[in-house]
């Protein structure tokens, strides 16, 4: 039962999260590049519990952005990108507190993880928006724009996680 | 006590391996069953999500406004921007006050030069406000507005705005539809050289920020786009996915290649799609009168 809600409370995080990135804060996009909030949760929740549970909710943060409106790309793509960040910052998190730089260090080679798959993907399913130039164009924007919101939207992100998630063995 | 936290650790780990595979996979099968030819499976999922999300993005947009125009305000084009700082940095105190009251005008402007557009031009139109934009990390240029299919939009209609061609509708629910603009890379449109009434298509150049300059390749090539030239919707069959006669750019550069046979063009289009706020879908256009409404044959949420 307690599961249940911890479950339900994470999905209303990630759909929240998803709706104003989306809704809101496009407003703030730079050259249309958007601070990417989602990404975010995912490495608080590799940050607060590891690979296991920030791949399961990078796999949900991925699926939202592949199917909320306006997304016209294949789905999956975000969800296969958010799984492989998950994962992989679960297992760079350093034991133990980590410094606030080297959490800011794991957003920023988050973003550059997360955006170059879904580049990658975009290369191997041909979607003629991607292009060499457009890749090298957006990647370091989007890598940008994440370090520059993690300062603030980190602590949000892991204080509302770990309200939801208390830590078990971390 | 050490050894026993290595093995918790160590089981931990191959517990996470499996599982981030086990989800790899899942996303590997969802791109794939998207991705297949024909109807995609997918489609009911992403009404379902467009259904719920799009009245929240609408809302959030909408109830955020003073907020979300305080950025649109600075931006816009840049010749603007020096102007605006400068009258920003003028009366500070004001600021907010003047924010909200400049989104209202702007947005009153918009409609006033839409339905003097209209009346010009005899569509019958819905209009609608964007409420959600695609990031650029997502490599796609699309957005979200705040009519659906209850409104009479539906996939394959014609959305423009006071300044010309924004894009057609690719999807539509009951109270939202998503708009793939013209400057997306998938996005093609028939288009005709005002001065000369030559044909030619305009591809969406893939520039996945900004202006979003338009690839013109002409279908005589004996003809030579000159620089300076509009570009108008050439318009198909009932109108769909685009009316004639919307206009949709200049003409900025002409490139010819002895290698290709078409001559090719840049065209700077007329809207500027980074500061899109309030547009129009065209649901039919009066002939003599008469109303012909395209065809709204196409279901709810296909995508052509």
């Amino acid at each position: 039962m307690m599961r249940a809600v911890r479950v339900a409370a994470v999905a209303a995080l990630i759909v929240v999260t998803i709706t104003l990135q989306l809704s809101v804060f496009d407003h703030f996009a730079l050259d249309g590049v958007a601070p990417d909030f989602a990404l975010i949760v995912v490495v608080a929740a590799a940050l607060v519990r590891g690979p296991e549970y920030a791949a399961a909710v990078g796999f949900a943060a991925g699926l939202v952005l592949d199917l909320a409106p306006p997304a016209d790309h294949t789905a999956g793509r975000w969800a296969l990108s958010f799984v492989v960040v998950g994962y992989l910052a679960g297992l760079a998190k350093p034991e133990g507190d980590s410094s606030w730089l080297g959490r800011i260090l794991l957003v920023a080679a988050g973003a550059f993880v997360g955006t170059s798959v879904f580049a990658l993907t975009g290369l191997v399913l041909g979607d003629p928006g991607v292009t060499v130039t457009s890749v090298f164009d957006v990647v370091p924007r989007a890598v940008g724009y994440d370090v520059l919101i993690a300062p603030l939207a980190l602590p949000l992100m892991l204080a509302a996680l770990r309200r939801v998630q208390p830590a078990e063995r971390w | 006590m050490a050894l026993h936290d290595r093995h918790a650790g160590l089981v931990d780990r191959r517990r996470a391996r499996t599982i981030a595979g086990l989800l790899v996979l899942a996303s590997v099968t969802i791109v794939t069953l998207d991705s297949s030819a024909g109807a995609s499976p997918l489609q009911p999922a992403r009404d379902v999500v467009a259904a719920v999300l799009g009245p929240i993005e609408d809302v959030a947009s909408a109830a955020l406004q003073p907020i979300t125009g305080l950025p649109d305000h600075f931006r816009s084009v840049d010749s603007l921007r020096a102007e605006n700082a400068r009258l920003a940095a003028q009366n500070q105190e004001l600021a907010a006050q003047l924010d909200a009251a400049q989104a209202a005008q702007n947005r009153s402007d918009e409609i006033t030069g839409i339905s003097a557009m209209v009346d010009a031009s005899g569509f019958d139109v819905v209009a609608a406000q964007v409420v959600g934009i695609g990031p650029a990390q997502s490599f796609s240029r699309t957005v979200t507005i705040d009519a659906g299919v209850d409104q009479g939009v539906v996939p394959d209609l014609t959305v423009v705005n006071a300044s010309g061609l924004v894009g057609r509708v690719i999807a539509a629910t009951a109270d939202t539809a998503t708009v793939l603009l013209i400057a997306d890379a998938k996005s093609t449109v028939g288009g005709r050289i005002g001065e000369s009434m030559e044909l030619g298509f305009l591809d969406g150049g893939g520039d996945i920020s900004g202006d979003g300059n338009l690839e013109l390749s002409l279908v005589d090539h004996t003809v030579s786009p000159r620089v300076g030239d509009t570009v108008v919707t050439w318009g198909s069959h009932n109108g769909a996915p685009y009316v004639a006669g919307v206009p949709i750019g200049t003409v900025v550069g002409v490139h010819s290649s002895p290698a290709e046979l078409t001559q090719t063009a840049t065209v700077s289009p007329f809207v500027d799609f980074s500061s899109l706020d309030v547009v129009a879908v065209v649901t039919g256009v009066q002939k003599d009168g008469a109303s012909t409404q395209p065809p709204a044959s196409a279901g709810q949420g296909t995508t052509p």
